[in-house]
């Protein structure tokens, strides 16, 4: 959490100005006692009216000053708190848009998406408190010992012993609840898991009949969660009964201390009733104080998630621009290259070596695991290569500025994900400043025209979050699109045909042909009949390359690639 | 907006108000928007039932939470009166008698320690009461769910259920736990505190009651105004959240085409208005404790004025002036807390008309009186005069009549998007049909426990589900009380074994949350294994392995090919040699089928069938992809 406050930096004069303005209020409301006992003594005794009147009046002036000195600093920290959420969100932002997906792999997107947004506006929740209530308490000591010993040093004494008494019985109860409200994030967040798993796999478990099972491993973590949640809750119940007996005890302590010293003539009794009015207002800013045990755990939980994004640094650092490379035709060469999954025992990719020329269609093909989309990633420098090298046009990519290497490129991913806006939003989505022609041409070849001519608002119709407004097949002629608009030297597909129904799979293959024509074609397929016609196959296994040759090449040669050949056609098929 | 985003948004009570959390009820919450519940008395009665079993420490809580007031509204006036015999023993000249002060705050010592006594009485009874309360709630919902129809769950989006049953739920727990107990004590404390003013003084307690509709004006001219702009926040939160979800789940693409500046731009717009709307609704509620403070302390100085006062005049003396101010100030703080509980209350009710909303959701038709069991299944299947829809005035089935005999193979072909799953939805029983019958081994399914019919199915399907367990209880999910060496061989049979033994833990390797250690591939792998696991008569099977490919879905084929042996198979076919050897193809489009027969009764039609099969396979095999 503290770490996190490094953010607060920009506001440290107003965070000044506020802790000013609170000691300011508390003195206020601290004066305001002392004015009373003006009265008392100066007033009730001798029986001076007018002066009532006059102390009175200046009371409410003491008042109206402490509302504005607190409002101006509700008004200073509610800046301060949303300006530092606001802050922390972007750079949280930015951070991550730098991050490869080697950073996206060991975090995970999900819990990178709860990292940016829950777990910041709960920082910054506390921190709105902690400013507003934390802060008070202190100001309040402060604020009520000067007053106090200003009044009576000797009295004063009283609270010398009963803070520390104060203090360390915050802190027993608090350190025996505190790991309790760990153990119960916890809990909850298994609960969570347990519902959630109920929803999404409700086929699965009615099909296997193990509705019981499910039952009884939700009623067990519930169990579990709500012993802890009792637990927490009785500990805490003695919080607030022993802040209020030694907030009375302490007063029971004036009332004799001070009429002894009353008694002496050393004291008047103004002077008591102003003190009682100390240890009271003392008292409740440390209550306040009290709560924050249950928020503070929470959002330093939500702060470590958060800094443990911004500590994570991209393993793919972007290079400065460098001289633009001449002639620049697309030819993508693989030199030796070999990448490995951080803590991975195998390599995923092992000295792959071979040159997808432009106007050929390079097709790559293998099993599960075989490292096929690792290699494509390669090539947009989603990861970076371990040895070998990986270059464009002759050079490396890694020298390459991410954004002229990716300009060249036009990917069409396995997923095909959309974003929200319309459908022409999507589709220049590859290329910014694509013109209305553009944008139709690509969604013609693309297949896509008849459906979104279909759409009430042609392509201005609406994509929902995801695109979930369109189907699989849809949604994947839409991504095909975006990567023709942009024109790319090199074309990367990834299995992206796979939710197009035969028909509108074969206009499409027909309609691409000569649009990549002078293009780099890279396809990773999975079925043999997809890449047969491909002018070089690479097979792989395992991460190495065990075949590289054409269909009729490597059915002589490849014994893997006869075996997935084999396995999908039929014989007239093959041939 | 989705119900994910639903989900995250926080709930009326901020964060102050977290599970089973104590607390001051969350004066931070203060000005928020509440939601209002349709029937609040209705729900209100009914929430009353889950908390009435606990009657007996209610009844505890209740008197305690008196009692412990109550003496706690007593002690100002009795430190008053001590405060008085010194100031007349010292007026007097005569000396501090410190008898009867001592008497007094011996009183006083008792009081204070039984007052605290009760208080912690109170909360800690109530702790049990709130967190079993919502133990129970939690349980009923979660059986609930249980006996919920499958379409339930399509018409509803995760979010929107998970926001039920856990953040309305929560709701509940945190109010019983908190705002309840503090309604008791703070309606008690306001009354008794004003019963203690009036027999103090009367002029100086209609002083204190006349700064309560300045309170009241104060509290709701700026709750007004905030709502406003929490309202603006909330949007604005919702916008930036939906953003950053799309560009995380989207990154990849975002790099690809170098929108990264473009997005940074969108987020830091968003993130601007949500500073403006959010600097605005905090300041704009944090008012809240500032005036009511002034408006406290505005009584405050007119009780000094106008006691000192009347203490000039011996009206009243001066320990009632510190009685009377402690009584303000006493009074502030209940006064706040009961404006703020009333909204907390609100939403409370409204969580709990959701709650139980949910658990009035039509269930699944009951079991049949007299189930029919069939022993050793043979798995033959047939649909008589079948009609479905899942809406009533879209049929999408109507009058289908299928037979399949044990052993049979049944392809089902189409478009995607077909709705390929409705029959499974059928067969297993998962939605109830209109019309007609369907049959197995000539056992009419609704005469059969739909655990029972269920059991006779296996389902390998193209969303793989797992649980966050080991992957050995993943496999051995699919049968209760199965040995290590069938597991291993489900593995095996399965094409499972290999890869799970290269991992570092083995058998033993813990799935994660979203499973995310595995491959799309090696998940199906282990479904498949489950399924082979569970030994089923009848199989349901997507052979569109989209992740499992080329080498590892031959093997996985070849597994398939053994399953399928001797066991009625209704499979999605992607591929043309399980198409022609079906048994039995049904074409299906839109949801409802529109075809049925062998590869050479509807080639022989010339309808969809050879329409698809003409375009697509007839043509030299070349373009053959996966549908």
């Amino acid at each position: 959490m503290l770490k996190l406050f490094r953010f607060l930096k920009p506001y440290r004069w107003l965070v000044a100005l506020v802790l000013l303005l609170i000691l300011a209020q508390s003195l206020c409301e601290l004066y305001l006692p002392t004015l009373m006992s003006d009265i008392v003594d100066n007033g009730v005794i001798p029986g001076n009216t007018s002066y009532i009147w006059r102390i009175g009046g200046f009371m409410l002036l003491v008042t109206a000053v402490g509302t504005l000195v607190s409002v101006w600093a509700s008004y200073v920290s509610s800046r301060i708190a949303t300006g530092f959420g606001r802050d922390v969100r972007s750079k949280t932002f930015k951070h991550v848009t730098k991050f490869s997906l080697q950073e996206f792999d060991t975090i995970g997107t999900a819990s990178l998406i709860t990292r940016t947004t829950n777990d910041i506006t709960q920082v910054q929740q506390v921190l709105i408190m902690m400013i507003r209530m934390m802060v008070m308490a202190p100001m309040m000591c402060i604020g009520g010992l000067i007053m106090a010993v200003s009044k009576d040093a000797t009295l004063s004494l009283i609270f010398v012993a009963i803070l520390p008494i104060l203090a360390l019985t915050i802190l027993l109860i608090a350190r025996r609840g505190i790991p309790y409200f760990k153990v119960m994030q916890k809990k909850i967040d298994k609960l969570n898991l347990v519902l959630r798993e109920n929803l999404t796999g409700i086929r699965v478990i009615r099909s296997f009949n193990r509705g019981e099972h499910e039952r009884e491993r939700f009623e067990e973590a519930n169990g579990d969660l709500t012993a802890t949640a009792v637990k927490v809750n009785q500990v805490m119940a003695l919080m607030m009964p022993m802040m209020m007996l030694i907030l009375n005890f302490s007063q029971i302590s004036i009332i004799w201390f001070g009429g002894l010293r009353i008694s002496y003539g050393d004291m008047q009794v103004g002077d008591l009733m102003a003190f009682l009015q100390y240890a009271m207002q003392i008292m409740f800013s440390l209550m306040m104080v009290s709560m924050m045990f249950v928020m503070v755990p929470r959002a330093s939980a939500s702060a470590v998630r958060i800094n443990e994004v911004l500590t994570t640094e991209p393993v793919v650092q972007d290079t400065a621009a460098s001289a633009i490379a001449s002639g620049e035709r697309g030819v993508v060469r693989f030199e030796e290259a070999t990448f490995r999954y951080p803590g991975a025992e195998n390599a995923a990719l092992e000295q792959i070596s071979f040159t997808a020329n432009p106007g050929e269609v390079t097709a790559i093909i293998g099993g599960t695991g075989s490292g096929k989309t690792t290699l494509l990633s390669l090539i947009a420098r989603f990861y970076d290569v371990g040895e070998g090298a990986v270059t464009i046009d002759g050079q490396d990519v890694r020298k390459l500025p991410l954004e002229q290497l990716r300009s060249r490129i036009g990917l069409v991913p396995q997923k095909a994900l959309l974003f929200t806006g319309t459908i022409a939003d999507n589709i220049r989505f590859g290329k910014e400043d694509a013109t209305e022609e553009e944008i139709s041409h690509a969604a013609n070849v693309a297949q896509a025209t008849e459906f979104i001519g279909g759409m009430p608002d042609g392509y201005d119709s609406q994509i929902a979050q995801g695109g979930t407004n369109v189907s699989g097949g849809q949604r994947q002629r839409l991504s095909i699109a975006r990567a023709l608009v942009r024109k790319p030297r090199v074309y990367l597909f990834d299995d992206s045909f796979s939710a197009l129904d035969f028909k509108t799979d074969a206009k499409l293959r027909a309609a691409l042909k000569p649009e990549t024509a002078d293009a780099t074609v890279i396809i990773v397929a999975q079925r043999v009949s997809t890449v047969m016609d491909a002018d070089r196959i690479i097979v792989l296994d395992e991460g190495r390359i065990v075949g590289n040759g054409t269909h009729k090449e490597l059915m002589a040669t490849s014994e893997v690639y006869r075996e997935i050949a084999l396995s999908q056609l039929s014989e007239e098929e093959i041939a | 907006m989705s119900g994910q985003q639903r989900q995250g948004a926080p709930q009326h009570g901020g964060p102050g108000r977290g599970p089973g959390g104590p607390g001051f009820g969350g004066m931070g919450g203060m000005g928020m928007p509440v939601q209002k519940a349709k029937n609040f008395k209705a729900t209100l009665r009914r929430l009353s039932r889950y908390v009435a079993p606990f009657k007996t420490n209610l009844i505890i809580v209740l008197i305690t939470a008196i009692l412990g007031t109550t003496f706690a509204i007593f002690s100002p006036k009795l430190l008053g009166h001590a405060t008085t015999r010194l100031f007349e023993g010292m007026k007097s000249g005569t000396g501090i008698d410190f008898g009867p002060i001592a008497d007094i705050i011996f009183l006083l010592m008792g009081l204070y320690l039984v007052s605290s006594l009760f208080t912690y009485i109170q909360q800690y009874v109530m702790a049990g009461v709130a967190q079993q309360t919502v133990y129970r709630l939690r349980n009923e919902v979660n059986e609930k769910l249980g006996r919920l129809p499958l379409k339930y769950y399509d018409t509803r989006t995760n979010g929107e259920i998970l926001s039920r049953a856990v953040n309305d739920v929560d709701n509940i727990s945190n109010t019983l736990q908190q705002s309840l107990t503090q309604l008791i004590t703070s309606v008690i404390s306001i009354i008794g505190v004003i019963i203690m003013m009036f027999t103090i003084s009367f002029w100086l307690t209609l002083i204190v009651l006349l700064t309560l509709p300045l309170s009241m004006i104060v509290i709701k001219g700026i709750a007004k105004r905030s709502q406003e702009h929490f309202k603006a926040q909330q949007m604005e939160l919702g916008k930036l959240n939906g953003h950053v979800e799309e560009i995380y789940t989207g990154h990849q693409v975002v790099k690809a085409f170098g929108q990264e500046d473009k997005s940074v731009e969108t987020f830091d717009e968003v993130n601007e208005r949500l500073y403006t709307a959010g600097w605005r609704a905090q300041f704009v509620s944090g008012m809240i404790m500032p005036l009511m403070n002034m408006v406290s302390n505005i009584g405050y100085v007119f009780i000094s004025i106008v006691g000192g006062i009347l203490v000039t005049r011996n009206a009243i003396k001066i320990g009632d002036i510190q009685a009377f101010i402690q009584y303000t100030r006493q009074f502030t703080m209940p006064l706040a807390q009961t404006a703020n509980i009333a909204n907390i209350i609100q939403s409370t009710i409204a969580s709990a008309e959701r709650v139980f909303e949910l658990l009035d959701e039509e269930e699944e038709i009951p079991e049949a009186a007299n189930a029919v069991v069939v022993k050793s299944p043979k798995g033959e299947v047939a649909l008589r005069d079948v009609s479905f829809g899942y809406k009533s005035d879209a049929p999408l089935i109507e009058r289908m009549n299928i037979d399949v005999r044990s052993g049979q193979t049944v392809a089902i072909v189409g478009p995607t998007g077909a709705g390929k799953t409705t029959l499974v939805n059928l067969l297993m029983r998962f939605y109830e049909i209109s019309e007609g019958h369907i049959t197995v081994d000539g056992v009419n399914i609704a005469h059969m426990k739909r655990g029972e019919l269920r059991s006779l199915f296996g389902m390998v399907l193209q969303d793989t589900w797992l649980f966050n367990g080991t992957i050995r209880d993943n496999i051995a999910y699919g049968r209760l009380g199965v040995s290590e060496e069938e597991i291993v061989q489900a593995a095996k049979a399965a094409h499972a074994d290999h890869f799970i033994r290269t991992l570092p833990e083995g058998y033993d390797t813990v799935l994660n949350e979203e499973a995310s250690n595995l491959s799309q591939g090696q998940k199906q792998l282990l479904t498949i294994a489950r399924a082979i696991l569970a030994d089923p008569a009848i199989l349901i099977l997507d052979e569109a392995t989209s992740s499992v490919d080329t080498r590892t879905e031959a093997q996985i084929q070849k597994a398939m090919h053994e399953l399928m042996k001797g066991r009625t198979s209704f499979v999605i076919a992607h591929r043309l040699s399980t198409i022609r050897d079906a048994d039995l193809i049904l074409f299906m489009n839109q949801g409802s089928i529109v075809e049925q027969g062998t590869h050479e009764e509807l080639l022989a039609r010339g309808g969809f069938y050879a329409d698809l099969y003409n375009s697509q396979f007839a043509a030299g095999g070349l373009r053959r992809s996966p549908a």
